[in-house]
């Protein structure tokens, strides 16, 4: 069985590390992933942008509505992500509502940019 | 990283809530300083001990509020100060007051504190000092350092420029929404100050100056994450942060500037260049541009190019004439001129530049760009006028060996065609 790791952290701690911490923090997280990934274990890793940079389609009354930011209250939990190449917002927006369009639980999609992404070692 | 650097890192992030919190509490930044100044000495000393608080911003408003409350008891009574352990049983405390920290108090009380620093009778750089030492907790020493100026000399600047602030009284009614972003505009436009000071430099000045340009980021993060949907706030943070993405592009060895479209694109900051991409999209959603928005898109286009030659000039001189509109000033007109001469050629530029002589008679980027166009028409004369002009103007010492390089140009140029005038 695979495991989906979700990390939470204070994001105004993190963005306040300096590029040598943050790097430092880096590499250790790295070293870490390693002997995990040498055994064949470890699947795709991705570290997101800043919430700042996130945007959320929402279903409100069947209607698919964008709005700024993740959606705040934690009445419903993160369930799982995709990764797809897109040109810009638009596109990724265009595919968050092909989801929501065959998804009947009505959640909402946050779409947010990948900073590092370490491609998958793990045979599908 | 160190125990150390983990809590000198909590304490600056929590720095402008709790900062915020103790000026509403105290009604004066002096009293709420020291307050703070006094929460950091016991968070040192506890913390360690104690393991880090859960939320270290209200942590440290609870004990700036409490020892702010002693010292004013102190000097009204003179009466000696109760033991430290007596003063608050912290463990018990923290999770009380982190329920009761008015949640919807934070994000007015850290725009005030930006506010204030923005006094409209403080020069820019007073202004900038000010946030810098109140807003991010930048030591005097190192804001001295940053402005290339003596220590004695930035603190007596500070000072001046806090009594300034005390003078004008500090705005403590909860602001309606006018006011608001009306203030959010104002502490917008600081932070570009504080990101142009540690911008525009040249490269022996650059390590002491990037500081700066790291803080403004930081801040309008800051602001960006109080104000989620305001689509300037994100043109601001996706501006500065395209526009940092090429620092370490901007000089070469020698330390001479490199121009935009001779960088090493390889060493542009990918991880900056996506976050800003990410928030000009967002921005432009929103369907209501304004000047920081505008600005950000002609970054973005220059960072989506991966060569030089396939940047979207069209589009630039599009931007341009829209940031005209915005904010009519000679110098954008002369930003607009360069797109223009990608376009439309040299001709065309020049005949919209030549207007603006008068005004821009003594700026540098006006002689220089009117050499350049100069030079591509062929007229080297003139050029080289335009260029001794820019040289005599420029601001840094690596602007002046720019220009000298055309200059050298121009006067080879000139001695190829007089050896091939010879030869014939």
């Amino acid at each position: 069985m695979l495991y989906a790791i979700l990390c939470y952290a204070s994001e105004d701690v993190v963005c306040s590390w300096s590029k040598e911490q943050d790097d430092e923090v880096m590499a250790n997280l790295l070293n870490v992933q390693e002997k995990y990934a040498q055994a064949g274990r470890l699947g795709p890793v991705a570290r997101l942008l800043p919430t700042t940079a996130a945007t959320t389609l929402r279903k409100v009354k069947g209607e698919s509505v964008v709005i700024d930011g993740p959606f705040a209250e934690t009445k419903e939990q993160f369930l799982g992500f995709y990764t797809l190449e897109c040109a810009d917002l638009d596109e990724a927006v265009e595919f968050a509502r092909e989801l929501s369009e065959v998804n009947p639980s009505g959640g909402s999609y946050e779409i947010r940019p990948v900073s590092v992404y370490n491609p998958a070692r793990v045979p599908a | 990283m160190t125990e150390l650097a983990w809590i000198s890192n909590a304490i600056s992030t929590a720095r402008p809530q709790a900062m915020g919190a103790l000026l509403r509490y105290f009604r004066d930044l002096d009293a709420a300083e020291e307050a703070f100044q006094d929460a950091c000495l016991r968070a040192l000393k506890n913390w360690p001990k104690n393991g880090p608080p859960r939320d270290p911003a209200a942590w440290l408003i609870f004990v700036g509020r409490n020892s702010g409350i002693d010292a004013v008891r102190k000097r009204s009574k003179q009466a000696p100060l109760p033991e430290e352990d007596q003063i608050s049983d912290l463990e018990d405390a923290e999770s009380d007051i982190a329920e009761r920290l008015d949640g919807a108090h934070y994000r007015d009380d850290i725009l005030r504190l930006l506010f204030i620093c923005c006094h409209p009778d403080l020069p820019a750089t007073q202004q900038i000092a000010v946030a810098l030492r109140i807003v991010s907790g930048i030591t005097v020493k190192q804001i001295a350092r940053a402005f290339l100026v003596g220590e004695s000399a930035m603190e007596q600047r500070i000072t001046r420029a806090k009594a300034r602030i005390a003078d004008a009284g500090v705005p403590f009614e909860t602001p309606g929404a006018v006011e608001r972003s009306e203030r959010l505009a104002a502490v917008a436009a600081m932070v570009y100050l504080i990101f142009n000071e540690g911008y525009s430099t040249n490269s022996g000045e650059a390590p002491a100056r990037a500081p700066l340009c790291e803080e403004a980021i930081r801040l309008a993060r800051l602001l960006l994450r109080l104000f989620q949907t305001e689509p300037e706030i994100m043109g601001l943070t996706a501006l500065l942060l395209l526009q940092h993405a090429r620092a370490s592009a901007r000089f070469d060895e020698n330390g001479e500037i490199v121009l935009l479209e001779d960088q090493d694109r390889t060493l542009w900051s990918r991880k900056m260049i996506d976050e800003g991409l990410a928030l000009v999209d967002k921005a432009l959603r929103h369907q209501q541009p304004g000047p920081y928005q505008v600005q950000a898109a002609i970054a973005a286009l220059h960072a989506r190019a991966e060569r030089p030659e396939d940047t979207d000039w069209t589009e630039i001189d599009l931007l341009y004439s829209l940031l005209e509109q915005m904010q009519p000033s000679p110098v954008i007109t002369l930003n607009r001129a360069v797109a223009v001469a990608k376009v439309r050629g040299p001709e065309a530029a020049l005949a919209m530049i030549e207007p603006l002589g008068e005004r821009l008679s003594g700026y540098f980027h006006f002689f220089g760009l009117k050499g350049g166009l100069l030079m591509q028409l062929g007229r080297g004369e003139e050029a080289r006028v335009a260029f001794d002009r820019a040289i005599a103007l420029a601001n840094t010492a690596a602007e002046a060996a720019h220009i000298r390089m055309h200059i050298d140009r121009l006067i080879k140029d000139g001695a190829a065609k007089a050896a091939a005038k010879t030869a014939r």
